[in-house]
């Protein structure tokens, strides 16, 4: 169960293996997890987050192997994750996305495909079959990552953000959707998080480490805030940005 | 039937549930019968989760409301869903008083039993459990008669166990005799936590209720400034107009949510410091009402609100005498820490009962309201927690909302004995909570 900080025992985590989930991971077993279930592509990764989770605190920890390329199997794979979890789930984590290389992949309608199911296609599925599972739990806690991307789409990286944009809007009608059920959605927002997904490219304003977004989350679960910005000042550079006339924003954001 | 999101006092940690009242023993057996998962529920004060099943079934037992007529001796039968406020309404006028009753009348008597609820007076006549006579107790396994000597395993076992062993439907409770509706209250504030400590330990004895009211903001010399508030029932002749009314109806209401935040470290520190200035700094054989005395803050409908939709929690511990150091150490921390707490209540607790999850023990209690907000929160109460472990004392499941599992069971080195029972009565765990599952009370 959840306790008033919103601090959950037991926790499914989709992209189980990606930095920032394993950061999220970590703090949570910290304080009071101590039942995860990592489900992702690769088990040795999910082996390593495992092992970094019991470190933490956890004392039964499951994997559960799924491909976020086939939405088809989404819902097998939410009910996979709770039966490995055993008992009612406080929080869902879904920190599945794929950043792709837009210049490569706009050409190629099968990696386009690829990206919107990863992005969307997938995680909104998977949502449909949680709405179900953690309803009738009668409470529950859905952690989505979305991205600062969600905001305004850019040349560079279209297919993510408006897969990601697609997503964040859906969360929002879903957390409409959730209200007396004891089900809640929080929605997180990272900026730019010096992760595995974004080896290689420049550096933006305002980066984070996997750690600090780690921090903004467990703040935001004690809030119950709808959206969690990471960092916070991202709410309002966003909102600046947002409503720039668009041959500023393209000189603003094109040059990465 | 219908399907509600409860919360606990604390407004946090929310669950949907079915809620269905109850209002015979009969009823209370068949939707026994008919769910997989059920506790009973009375007026929601417990703080955190117990009152709820997420998912499960909710049994509200204000539907058991009746309240038999009261003997010559003060003995009375009452419905388990009778609150405190309306047995007080009618044995008032007819001379009997509650022999226990916490800060709030707004309680029923099934949950008084559930948590075992202690007053102003424990130091003297102990928790509720210990003047009820018998109860009946609805289990997976049927309706029970229990008293202390009768199924006394049960009983006990019932005693304190968050309504894990099943729904009580009625009480017969020994009152306590009155002759006026007056406490005769003699008021001291004192400068820090030291001298109160010593005051109330040479004192208390002298007086049947006691109470203190500790500023946990305040650092430095005036660390845990108070006011000790300690009476007696008035007789007679020692008041003008000696009455006999129930207590009044609220005055003040709190309609709607403000926001969160509007408690903060800067108004309850304003607060503090005007409660405190307030006071006198002795005050001998004032005349106040049972409800200024008992229920203060029945005063205002749902004061829970002021903390606005975040909720806020109560830290209530527990530590014999040897331990006193921890009650020091526990305010130290938390003025130190700067996290707002409204004035903190001490209290002096005579000897616990036979009950396995009681949790009076003798010694001191201190129990504070703490708004949800501070990130630095979460970490400060572990820290408490670990203080409370190693000095040997506990939490009391009625306001807790945040212990992990592993420190419950250091708490209550008798939960795996009220397991052996559950397990016998329950095989199947029927009744659980959101609590009993949080801190796995009922065993895996």
């Amino acid at each position: 169960m959840e306790n008033a900080f919103g601090q959950p025992q037991n926790v499914v985590v989709f992209g189980g293996s990606s930095d920032i989930a394993r950061a999220i991971t970590r703090k949570l077993c910290a304080a009071r997890t101590s039942n995860v279930v990592l489900a992702g592509r690769n088990q040795k990764a999910l082996n390593a987050a495992a092992d970094e989770a019991k470190d933490y605190g956890a004392t039964q920890v499951s994997t559960v192997i799924f491909d976020a390329e086939e939405p088809e199997n989404a819902a097998k794979t939410v009910d996979a994750a709770f039966a490995a979890a055993g008992e009612p789930v406080d929080l869902v984590i879904i920190a599945v996305g794929l950043l792709g290389k837009q210049t490569e992949d706009e050409d190629d309608p099968e990696a386009t495909l690829r990206m919107a199911s990863v992005n969307y296609t997938w995680p909104v599925t998977a949502l449909a079959q949680l709405r179900k599972l953690m309803v009738a739990q009668g409470h529950g806690r859905i952690l989505l990552i979305s991205s600062v991307a969600a905001i305004r789409v850019r040349r560079t990286m279209y297919n993510y953000g408006a897969a990601k944009a697609g997503l964040d809007r859906f969360a929002f009608g879903y957390s409409q959707g959730l209200e007396g059920t004891g089900v809640k959605i929080q929605i997180l927002r990272p900026g730019y998080v010096r992760t595995k997904m974004i080896a290689g490219l420049k550096e933006a304003p305002f980066t984070t480490g996997p750690n600090e977004v780690a921090d903004y989350v467990m703040r935001g679960i004690a809030n119950d805030s709808t959206i969690i910005w990471s960092p916070p000042i991202l709410r309002y550079v966003f909102f600046m940005l947002r409503h720039l006339p668009n041959s500023l924003w393209r000189a603003v954001m094109d040059r990465q | 039937m219908t399907r509600e999101l409860l919360y606990g006092w604390g407004l946090t940690a929310p669950g949907n549930c079915e809620i269905q009242t109850v209002h015979s023993e009969a009823q209370v057996i068949d939707q026994m019968n008919k769910v997989s998962r059920t506790i009973a529920r009375g007026l929601g004060r417990s703080y955190g989760d117990p009152a709820q099943v997420s998912g499960g079934m909710v049994l509200n037992n204000r539907g058991l409301c009746e309240i038999g007529p009261i003997s010559e001796t003060g003995v009375v039968t009452v419905g388990a869903g009778a609150s405190i406020d309306e047995l007080l309404q009618i044995s008032t006028p007819l001379g009997w008083f509650v022999p226990v009753t916490p800060g709030t009348r707004q309680v029923t008597i099934g949950g008084a039993i559930a948590a075992d609820v202690h007053g102003k007076n424990h130091h003297v006549d102990g928790s509720f459990a210990n003047h009820v006579l018998s109860m009946r107790l609805v289990t997976p396994a049927g309706a029970h008669t229990i008293s202390p000597t009768k199924k006394a395993e049960l009983f006990w076992g019932t005693v304190g166990a968050m309504g894990l062993t099943g729904v009580i439907t009625e009480a017969t409770i020994q009152m306590t005799p009155i002759t006026t509706d007056s406490v005769l209250v003699d008021t001291d504030r004192y400068a820090n936590l030291e001298a109160v400590m010593t005051a109330m330990l040479e004192g208390d004895d002298n007086y049947r209720y006691s109470v203190a009211w500790v500023d946990c903001m305040t650092k430095g010399k005036n660390m845990g400034r108070a006011i000790l508030t300690r009476g007696d029932h008035a007789s007679v002749d020692q008041v003008k107009n000696p009455t006999l009314i129930g207590p009044e109806p609220p005055k003040l209401n709190v309609p709607f949510m403000p926001p969160s935040g509007l408690l903060n470290r800067a108004s309850v520190r304003l607060f503090n410091e005007a409660w405190f200035r307030y006071a006198p700094q002795h005050r001998e054989k004032e005349v106040q009402s049972l409800s200024t005395f008992f229920h203060p803050l029945d005063g205002v409908s749902n004061w829970n609100r002021m903390y606005g939709k975040r909720g806020f929690l109560q830290y209530q511990f527990a530590v014999s005498d040897a331990h006193s150091d921890t009650v020091v150490n526990a305010i130290k921390r938390l003025s130190e820490s700067g996290v707002a707490s409204f004035l903190a209540v001490l209290k002096r607790f005579g000897a616990g009962n036979a009950s396995p999850l009681s949790f009076p023990i003798p010694g001191w209690t201190l129990a504070l309201d703490l708004p949800i907000g501070s990130s630095r929160l979460p970490n400060v109460l572990d820290e408490l927690d670990d203080m409370v472990v190693a000095a040997g004392g506990r939490l009391y499941f009625a306001k807790d909302s945040r212990l992990s599992p592993e420190k419950a069971q250091v708490m209550y080195p008798r939960l795996k004995e009220f397991r052996a029972l559950k397990d016998r009565i329950d095989p199947e765990h029927k009744l659980t909570s959101d609590l009993a599952r949080r801190l796995r009370l009922v065993g895996e």
